[in-house]
């Protein structure tokens, strides 16, 4: 773990946090380092660091107490030229693959606690409060697993369609990757994301209450195509069975109206690269507009077919107990859905003020039309710009000014698809579809800003 | 000679020619045609109707004796257990049987929904326990061991007799006694095909998009206990460092507004610079985190108890974890661990070390 409050680091690391008064900066080791490190530039080197390191540190206390104005002659940030200015960086490639700053060492996937009892068939949560237009970093698409995640030999990686084909047919990858490929943005969200809101507020940050989402450019080759190939027989074919090649062989039925629009793909690339082994390297189903575990991982075959599976995740999971005890099967289709990424839940404002107030919107039927937002708990709304682009089954970023008096603000936002449909408040959804189901919740979500800055998850009577 | 060759040749371009169009299409030499054993080692699923399902047989009998050798471990002895997965079994009576709709499921007070609760075909139950059971070795058991195992299941829900045996014979009407075979519907707006023959179904809700005076003024109904805090760990640490707003540190009770523009902790991964992140990412990679956990008992005892009891021990840690046993932390078996040796050693150094990150 890096914690950098702690250890006695070079001036250009403190980044303004408040340190402590020099010598206590000097451990036994420290000052048995200085006394036989010998006269030169090293120990004088070692000396100037720690004492800048202090400088900075006074200076920021300084700068807390008094944000926005320059104290004396000016912000020591100015002033002071730091060792990034005066002193040789890094050679290039010295991380091939690259990584981010040590500084956004906070912004990573996380389990939420007592979610799941094992870690093998668990979920991790983007960390949608602290990412900025409508892409998801690879590294930190959420994760869901059933059975454990592999990272495959794609040599060794076969993909099968068989069914009602006139002969069924195996690709390789090298093959597959021969074929004319298409590259879409799609958001992929969890049937179960929000699930943990149906019934009442149940987690704290936007991170576990929405971060079952992410948004990529998707690389791979129409599903369609490759049927055709097999000699499909789309007549008497009404579905399509997707299998994965993990331990769960995770299977599910998709319909062959999708398949046939030929927005459903084989996919390989995400965001430029090759799949992450997390998000079913080499080889993944992309559904846009329906729930993740339909867009099967690992991809070994597909198989088309006159009658649905049923399979154990659309008979027993991923289904919608109604008020009734009825359950609706087959539920696939993320609603027209938004939430606040900022300010959101968990969060401090730090100051009074102008803020602009940001967020996602997404729609599983089409485009993101409109997107309304309130800071009074829903009695008065305003329309938010739309970033563009604003595509097709992807997240749409939306902003919006806000000047913030300190007082209490419920903030939400309601988003529109191109359809009309209207994203319902909890009261509007709960009088449907009660509060014992665990999917498809894609209800307004409202964030308290209070007094002191804190913004909490809240839900309306 | 030639005239063979000739002929030959003159037969191969006959025969391209005969092949129709579907089969070279716009991709040549793009694919080939998977062989009869090929489909059969993959295309091992079993629909509703029954299609894929092999011929077989199982009794409850067996299917007890292999339950409590391959599937006790997670599910508890009687499918009840709720340590690993939410419990298979109860929930059901024998009045949901006769009408095929699970009456618990319309209560709210009703504590869990089980497996059978809400379970509408025995082929799902099947092909699930075929393609991925058990959880830790999926597809090591037999066909005969799959109609074992879910005539064992279906004897604990009360839906087959004890001298019961399972086969493809008799699944169809055994099908027809489960409790919630009724229990589900297509019919609903989130299917995005017409497939089920629903039509164009409407959204179920129909907000409209007030933008003036809309409600009343809003009352708060549910927010997180004020001991729920710092459950899901320190929010400071869970946001950016710099920005409009920081993370509100969940360590301390709520400040003033201003108090939150202090230093923020950089966590970094989850032990990425850590000397042991080694260890700790093979305990995953092998499957150990399955029936082990950092801190507090899953199926085995946690790495910390684990580390506590044997410091200082690598030697005995890794023999006991290349040949698996058991006894010493209760009666279910660790398996012994088929991973190359230099990988058991690190695990074990860093047990031996505390197991700490």
């Amino acid at each position: 773990m890096t914690d950098i409050e702690l250890q006695p680091a070079p001036a250009s690391m403190t980044r303004g946090s408040v340190r402590k008064a020099p010598e206590n900066f000097l451990t036994q080791a420290d000052i048995r380092a200085i006394q036989t490190g010998g006269a030169g530039a090293g120990r004088r080197g070692f000396l100037r660091d720690v004492f800048a390191a202090a400088l900075a540190g006074g200076a920021a206390t300084q700068a807390l107490a008094q944000p926005a104005a320059a104290t004396g002659e000016g912000d020591p940030a100015i002033l002071k030229l730091p060792r990034h200015s005066t002193s040789l960086g890094q050679p290039v490639a010295a991380h091939p693959y690259g990584q981010p700053s040590q500084y956004e060492g906070n912004v990573q996937r996380r389990q939420s606690p007592g979610l799941t009892q094992t870690n093998q068939a668990s979920v991790s949560f983007a960390p949608i409060q602290s990412l900025f237009g409508i892409v998801t970093p690879n590294g930190l698409h959420f994760e869901r697993h059933h059975q454990g995640w592999w990272d495959i030999d794609p040599q060794q990686h076969r993909f099968m369609v068989n069914g009602l084909v006139k002969s069924p047919k195996v690709f390789t990858m090298d093959e597959l990757m021969r074929l004319p490929a298409v590259s879409r943005f799609h958001f992929i969200e969890c049937g179960a994301n929000t699930g943990m809101n149906w019934g009442n507020v149940a987690v704290p940050t936007a991170q576990y209450t929405h971060g079952m989402l992410s948004c990529c450019e998707y690389t791979g080759v129409p599903l369609i195509t490759l049927l055709e190939m097999a000699g499909a027989d789309l007549k008497k074919g009404k579905f399509i069975l997707a299998e994965g090649a993990d331990g769960s062989s995770m299977t599910r039925t998709i319909p062959i109206e999708l398949v046939k629009s030929g927005e459903v793909l084989v996919a390989w690339g995400q965001n430029g690269e090759m799949l992450r082994p997390e998000n079913g390297y080499p080889l993944r189903l992309v559904v846009p507009g329906m729930q993740g575990v339909s867009w099967v991982k690992y991809l070994r075959r597909v198989e088309l077919g006159d009658q649905p599976w049923a399979t154990k995740d659309e008979a027993v999971h991923y289904i919608d107990l109604m008020p009734d005890g009825q359950h609706r099967q087959y539920t696939s289709i993320q609603e027209c859905k938004s939430v606040i990424s900022t300010p959101s839940g968990g969060q401090v404002l730090l100051a009074t003020g102008f803020y602009n107030i940001t967020g996602l919107a997404w729609s599983g039927r089409g485009k993101i039309k409109r997107v309304d937002v309130s800071v009074d708990g829903g009695r008065n709304w305003r329309s938010a710009r739309l970033e563009a682009p604003v595509l097709d089954k992807c997240l749409t970023r939306f902003n919006i000014d806000w000047v913030w008096d300190g007082k209490p603000a419920i903030v939400q936002s309601r988003a529109m698809d191109e359809t009309g449909y209207v994203q319902p408040s909890y009261k509007q959804l709960r009088a449907v579809r009660g509060s014992r189901s665990i999917y498809h919740n894609n209800a307004i979500q409202s964030w308290l800003v209070q007094e002191n800055g804190e913004v909490k998850n809240v839900q309306l009577a | 000679m030639s005239s063979l060759r000739d002929a030959l040749a003159a037969g191969l371009l006959a025969a391209a020619l005969a092949l129709p169009a579907w089969a070279q299409g716009k991709f040549p030499n793009i694919g080939r045609d998977a062989t009869p054993a090929e489909v059969a080692a993959w295309d091992i699923d079993v629909r509703p109707d029954l299609q894929g399902l092999p011929a077989g047989s199982g009794s409850v009998d067996d299917g007890q004796d292999l339950w409590e050798a391959r599937c006790a471990t997670c599910h508890g002895i009687f499918g009840e257990s709720n340590a690993v997965f939410n419990p298979l079994v109860g929930g059901t009576s024998a009045d949901d049987i006769k009408s095929g709709h699970v009456a618990n499921l319309q209560r709210p007070d009703y504590p869990g929904r089980t497996t059978f609760m809400k379970l509408p075909t025995v082929s799902t139950l099947w092909d699930y326990i075929r393609r991925a059971m058990p959880w830790d070795n999926p597809k090591s058991l037999s066909t005969n061991e799959v109609y074992a195992a879910t005539a064992y299941l279906l004897h604990l829900a009360d839906i087959v007799p004890a001298d019961f045996v399972l086969s493809d014979k008799n699944m169809a009407e055994v099908q027809q006694k489960l409790p919630n075979r009724k229990g589900m519907t297509t019919q609903h707006a989130l299917w995005p095909g017409n497939e089920f023959g629903a039509g164009k179904l409407k959204p179920d809700t129909q907000a409209s998009a007030c933008m003036k005076d809309c409600g009343g003024a809003p009352t708060i109904s549910s927010e997180l206990p004020a001991h729920a805090r710092n459950v899901w760990g320190n929010l400071r640490e869970q946001n950016r460092t710099v920005g409009p707003q920081r993370g509100a540190d969940t360590t301390r009770p709520e400040g003033k507004l201003g108090d939150a523009a202090g230093p923020v902790k950089v966590v970094g991964p989850a032990g990425e610079d850590s000397p042991h992140a080694r260890a700790i990412a093979l305990t995953q990679q092998l499957g150990c985190t399955g029936c082990h956990n950092m801190q507090g008992k899953l199926v085995g005892p946690s790495f910390a108890d684990i580390a506590q009891k044997y410091a200082g021990k690598t030697d005995y840690l890794q023999s006991k974890i290349r040949a698996g046993g058991s006894g010493v932390w209760g009666d279910t078996p660790m398996p012994p661990q088929d991973a190359p040796a230099a990988d058991i050693k690190l695990i074990a150094e860093w047990l031996a070390a505390g197991g700490g990150k």
